[in-house]
């Protein structure tokens, strides 16, 4: 079998690029898809979890987490991308750094 | 033959390592392309390699409602939102905001530091073999109506009101 260190890391490097994204990039939808990264690498620990935890045939709270997880993503990026619609369409620009209306 | 100085790799190992390569290059294709279209179909990619990667790991239905939700639904909006909004974005503007040094040292020391704690902590290297595959999404079924019906029944109602709230943001009023 595939050890869990493995399933750990490649979380690990699919959260970080999820971070850099949601951190460093200047579109607006680019963001978003970090969050979806990031998002995916904790559904990928809470699946490699349930699969090294104790009885995974019966204990199955992992899948069921990661089933909401991935519906509250799904609600969360048709929310996101409505905002980045309606951003666009008042501003003419979905940059992030030309987005600082509320900079004090 | 000479002792190799380390096990050979199983099949479901190099699976994994190819599975888990094409993730690590979708999220750095999402992360790195200067052009919006080429990072959503790294996303694609990438949502593809943790799909297999819930089928290594034996949960198929999460795998194919991968597949489903964010390959089927999710690509596509992010699709249509690139192509509703581009026009000034493809130009010589640089895709990274001001502060992308800042990140990109944040960011590699949390996989350095994720990576430090991960590998020291003495992980089971086997899990319990599941032999009645059939019965986990029985038992998916049954948890969601039984002790998660609740939880079951706030997350329709947050995927009806966000919906609404999409449609209602997104509006054009004129």
């Amino acid at each position: 079998m595939v050890p869990l260190t493995w399933y750990l890391i490649l979380a690990a490097f699919v959260f970080s690029c999820g971070l850099f994204a949601a951190l460093g990039r200047r579109n607006a939808i680019a963001v978003l898809m970090g969050i979806e990264l990031m998002l995916n690498a904790a559904n990928i620990n809470l699946i490699a979890f349930w699969r090294y935890g104790a009885a995974p045939a019966q204990n199955l709270d992992g899948q069921i987490f990661a089933l909401f997880v991935i519906a509250v993503a799904a609600a969360e990026v048709a929310v996101g991308l409505a905002l980045v619609i309606s951003v666009y369409r008042n501003r003419r620009t979905v940059n992030l750094d030309d987005l600082d209306l509320l900079k004090g | 033959m000479p002792e190799l100085p380390f096990p050979l790799p199983t099949v479901q190992q190099v699976i994994f390592s190819m599975v888990a390569a094409l993730t690590v290059f979708g999220a750095l294709v999402v992360v790195l392309a200067p052009n919006l279209f080429h990072s959503a179909l790294g996303l694609v990619a990438a949502f593809f390699g943790v799909a297999s990667v819930y089928i290594i790991a034996e949960a198929e239905f999460i795998g194919v409602s991968q597949v489903l939700i964010y390959v089927g639904a999710i690509s596509t909006l992010i699709t249509f939102a690139i192509m509703l909004t581009r026009g000034m974005m493809f130009g010589a503007t640089s895709p990274r905001n001001r502060q992308w040094g800042t990140a990109a040292i944040i960011t590699s020391l949390t996989f350095l530091v994720l990576v430090a704690i991960v590998s020291s902590v003495p992980w089971p290297a086997v899990g319990e073999p599941i032999s009645q595959g059939h019965e986990i999404i029985a038992g998916l079924g049954r948890a969601f109506v039984n002790e998660y019906v609740i939880p079951f029944l706030l997350l329709a109602m947050l995927l009806l009101v966000a919906l609404a709230g999409a449609i209602v943001l997104a509006r054009d009023y004129k």
